[in-house]
């Protein structure tokens, strides 16, 4: 029992960011009478906050080095919308072309910035301040105020989901919707997104199993046995009843994979290999980072181009969502990111944070967001609702760090 | 009222694990020049902390008397308004202000908030004057040299209306026509303003010169008050300064002392902020395998910026020299490429350049060498924990688990975690930069017997430290450095405190020649 407990407190700020989004997700599920929860607001939910989990993965990594921030992510994102309306609608190139561009631009513009910060030490909130009005003006430069279509794989990733293989075959056998009492029932589920589910969790849990043995095997030290049943346990249940819940709508969003894809990569990379340690250790301590031979210049550069990757891929989704190149895209969106992160516990001084936290500040905002327009509340009361939210987690976060210290 | 403008009686102040000062009794007679001396860490510095409330009332015990009157200060206001200044060694000075802002900084003419500048400039070159400060009163404080930075802090006290004046190290960052000018300026005022002055140095010389009393410190205890009106010899004071006895407070070792592994020549450092500036001037020193080498010096002879510019130009500009290690000559160019030919420099100041302390003992452990735990790029955590619990149990590391945060270990324990951290590294050459600072005795004896295991394994070990009785307890041969050059070579076995102290003292003494002092 000792051991679970000291399990837990070693990993206690993962656990309270998810508490606070499960609280918050039953506050607004009463609130919305179910509405919430409906399979077509879960599709909802993922698909409109796409962009700011994917900002936020990019700008956890800003942060972690040192309470920087990057504020040009939105107006890139804007820019790397336009770039694919100039190449797709009006050269008329093919899609593929135009997103592999698109990518390159956003990099492009992130190496642009990293130089300035990590080479000429640029104060990451200047350089991208400056990053922030270039971006925008190059942007409406490339439309001429214009707003150009864009459909075609665009609209694939941006709306669609992955297709069914076995289309009208199997019924909503739970009856989960006349639990739900939808409006409109769903007849037959998506079998893909069923299958798919049951193939990951099953895949995920072996998995985890397998590992489990061989560290055991191996001597090295293991979770105990009741957290790692109870995490198998959970992670199973939730997949396969977001399947569900998916499959009773069209089925796996496009962006949802995109989104999950990015997750797991950018956990790796954060967890589990140098340079993600590098990121923590200089954002800890820089002095003591640089004294240990980690080149934070470099590492500096790299987040930096970075960001600008994952703005291409936000620019991408966003336009693929709107179905258009719109002059006036992405305004706003750094703030989004930026409020997610600390929200999911990032420190605003650097080297404390996570990936995951990330997703979840930016699901948090978005159940929010979701659930606010679903009672009706007025959008300036949202935007109050929002900035109290941000302004308490890290108030939040303060406070414990300051308790913490004195044991 | 007594002869004493202050009286300091049996202060006891203890930091976390350290006494830094043990029934101290510090008087100091109206109208009189004090020097306070004492080997670094003896607690001059925190004696003055505590005088001028940076350690205020309750954190200390014993009581402090000014003027007649019992003190219980709780910030530095409270000290500076009853007329006590203090003037640390770091000047605190605003850079991009004026000197006339400088000098009213906390303290503006102002009615009702609004600043009046005529009362402010005139007051300020009136006080300049008197300070013989010769600058226009609206330069900036980055355009005017350390000296007269000195001054300035000077004439900041003087406008606060202060009757006791703390310098901290005033000297030691000046050239010899600064310091002389600044220790004629302070006697000046004793003389014609009545000024009491409480003066903290290491050159002796200086304050045999200028002080009528000296009182010496050492391991947080007053040894003795000396009266200079009749110049006190240089000896006695060094005498008292270094005289503790040594019992056993070093473990034994027997070296096996095998070829020269590491040798540093004509190594040369320039100021990284103002490239003219010779900081390390033409040094040659070598280690052999196996060897513990000491280098001895006052705080500021460049043994600190010695090592950290031959770890991979961590320090410095404009770098000189030559790195040769197992007879190969070396280029480093950056710390990476120091670990990488094995060396290894352990920081003087594990908080805030050794340790990440909002991160884990074990990750702290294997910063410096991720490689050995990782396969490619991949860190394996579980090797990572098995690193970790095996450093925690060879040095000796108190702690709950290797998950505790590093931040919340005691001085000794954070010490022992930079030390595996270099240790994991697997260096050939190790540089230790007062290894032992701020920890209490028992943990600097198991510091002092990881030292010497690690010597015996046959690395080349060069350990920095300004307590002498360490370096002449645990090293074979020792440098002495002085003011960025080395000014003697000993077997530690031959040396004696004495020896050594007079040594940096005489090479002081004879970059000061020529220059002169009048005693009043």
């Amino acid at each position: 029992m000792n051991k679970i407990r000291e399990y837990m407190n070693r990993n206690m700020r993962q656990y309270g960011m998810l508490i606070a989004l499960i609280a918050i997700m039953i506050f607004f599920a009463f609130a919305t009478g179910g509405k919430l929860i409906w399979p077509r607001n879960v599709s909802m939910l993922v698909r409109q906050n796409a962009y700011v989990l994917i900002l936020a993965i990019g700008m956890m990594l800003c942060i972690l080095t040192g309470g920087n921030i990057d504020l040009s992510v939105g107006s890139l994102v804007a820019l790397v919308g336009a770039m694919s309306g100039l190449i797709a609608t009006t050269l008329g190139w093919p899609d593929w072309l135009a997103i592999i561009i698109s990518i390159i631009t956003g990099l492009a513009a992130g190496m642009w910035q990293g130089f300035w910060i990590a080479f000429v030490r640029v104060p990451p909130f200047i350089a991208t301040l400056a990053g922030m009005l270039v971006f925008r003006g190059v942007e409406n430069i490339i439309l001429d105020g214009k707003t150009l279509p864009l459909l075609g794989a665009y609209e694939f990733i941006g709306v669609r989901s992955i297709p069914d293989i076995a289309p009208k075959t199997l019924p909503d056998f739970l009856h989960i919707g006349d639990l739900l009492r939808l409006e409109n029932k769903p007849e037959f589920l998506n079998v893909t997104a069923l299958a798919a589910g049951l193939a990951l969790s099953v895949i995920y849990v072996v998995f985890i199993f397998f590992n489990r043995r061989s560290k055991i095997l191996r001597g090295y030290e293991v979770a105990p046995l009741g957290s790692f049943i109870g995490k198998a346990v959970g992670f199973f249940v939730f997949i396969n009843v977001l399947a569900y819940w998916l499959s009773m709508e069209e089925g796996i969003p496009v962006l949802l994979v995109i989104v999950a894809i990015l997750f797991v990569v950018y956990t790796f990379i954060t967890t589990k290999t140098i340079p993600g340690r590098h990121l923590y250790a200089m954002g800890g301590n820089a002095k003591a980072a640089e004294l240990s031979g980690i080149n934070t210049k470099k590492m500096m550069f790299l987040v930096y181009s970075n960001m600008g990757l994952l703005a291409a891929v936000a620019g991408i989704v966003n336009a693929g969502r709107s179905m258009a190149a719109s002059p006036i895209a992405g305004v706003n969106y750094e703030l989004d990111a930026i409020g997610a992160c600390f929200i999911g516990g990032a420190s605003a001084y650097g080297g404390i944070g996570t990936i995951w936290g990330a997703i979840v500040g930016g699901f948090i905002m978005g159940v929010m967001n979701n659930g606010m327009s679903i009672i009706g509340w007025d959008v300036f009361l949202q935007q109050v609702s929002k900035g109290l939210v941000v302004l308490f987690a890290v108030a939040f976060d303060m406070w414990s760090k300051s308790k913490s210290k004195v044991s | 009222m007594s002869e004493y403008i202050l009286e300091m009686d049996n202060i006891t102040k203890e930091f976390p694990g350290v006494i830094a000062l043990k029934d101290v009794t510090f008087k100091v007679k109206k109208g009189e020049i004090h020097a306070l001396v004492g080997e670094n860490g003896a607690g001059k510095s925190t004696l003055m902390n505590v005088l001028s409330g940076i350690h205020p009332y309750g954190t200390y015990t014993g009581n402090i008397i000014f003027k007649g009157t019992e003190c219980r200060f709780r910030n530095i206001r409270e000290s500076e308004a009853v007329g006590i200044a203090i003037i640390h060694q770091e000047l605190a000075l605003s850079p991009y202000m004026t000197i006339a802002e400088n000098i009213f900084l906390g303290n503006e003419r102002a009615k009702n908030g609004i600043i009046n500048w005529d009362e402010t400039n005139k007051k300020a070159i009136e006080l300049m004057k008197t300070v013989g400060l010769n600058e226009k009163h609206t330069a900036k404080i980055k355009d005017i040299g350390v000296g007269k930075q000195q001054l300035v802090e000077i004439a900041k006290a003087l406008s606060k209306n202060c009757e006791l004046l703390i310098l901290d190290e005033p000297t030691a960052a000046l050239n010899d026509e600064d310091s002389d000018h600044l220790l004629r300026l302070l006697q000046t005022l004793n003389r014609e303003k009545g000024l009491t002055c409480i003066l903290i140095s290491h050159k002796i010389h200086e304050v045999i010169k200028i002080a009528h009393n000296i009182t010496v410190l050492r391991d947080g205890r007053t040894i003795e008050t000396l009266d200079n009106s009749e110049h006190v010899s240089e000896a006695r004071i060094i005498k008292d300064m270094v005289g503790r006895e040594l019992i056993d407070r070093f473990p034994r070792h027997s070296a096996k002392i095998g070829e020269i592994g590491f040798e540093v020549r004509d190594w040369v450092v320039h100021d990284p902020l103002d490239e003219e500036r010779v900081i390390i001037d033409h040094v040659n020193l070598y280690v052999r395998k196996g060897e513990i080498v000491g280098l001895a010096g006052l705080m500021g002879a460049g043994r600190t910026e010695l090592a950290m510019s031959i770890f991979g130009r961590a320090y410095g500009k404009r770098i000189s020299g030559t790195i040769i290690k197992d007879g190969k000559e070396l280029t480093l160019r950056n710390v990476s490429e120091a670990i990488a030919n094995g060396i290894a420099y352990v920081t003087e100041d594990r908080k805030t350049a050794g340790l990440i302390l909002i991160q884990d003992i074990k990750r702290n452990i294997t910063l410096a060498n991720l490689k050995a735990v990782a396969r490619g790029s991949v860190v394996n955590e579980d090797e990572e924990i098995v690193v970790g619990k095996e450093y925690r149990e060879r040095l000796g590391i108190k702690s709950s688990s290797v998950f505790q945060k590093a931040g919340n270990l005691s001085g000794g324990n954070q010490q022992k975690v930079v030390l595996s951290k270099w240790i994991f590294a697997n260096p050939d050459v190790l540089i230790l930069d007062e290894p032992t600072r701020g920890i209490d005795v028992g943990a600097k004896y198991e510091i002092y017997k990881i030292i010497i295991q690690l010597a015996e394994a046959g690395k080349c070990v060069i350990m920095i430290s300004s307590e002498l009785p360490e370096i002449l307890g645990i090293t074979d041969r020792l440098y002495i450095m002085n003011e960025g050059r080395i000014v003697g070579e000993r077997i530690t076995s031959e040396a004696t405190q004495v020896d050594i102290m007079s040594t940096i003292i005489k090479s002081s003494a004879e970059g000061n020649r020529g220059s002169s002092y009048e005693q009043n």
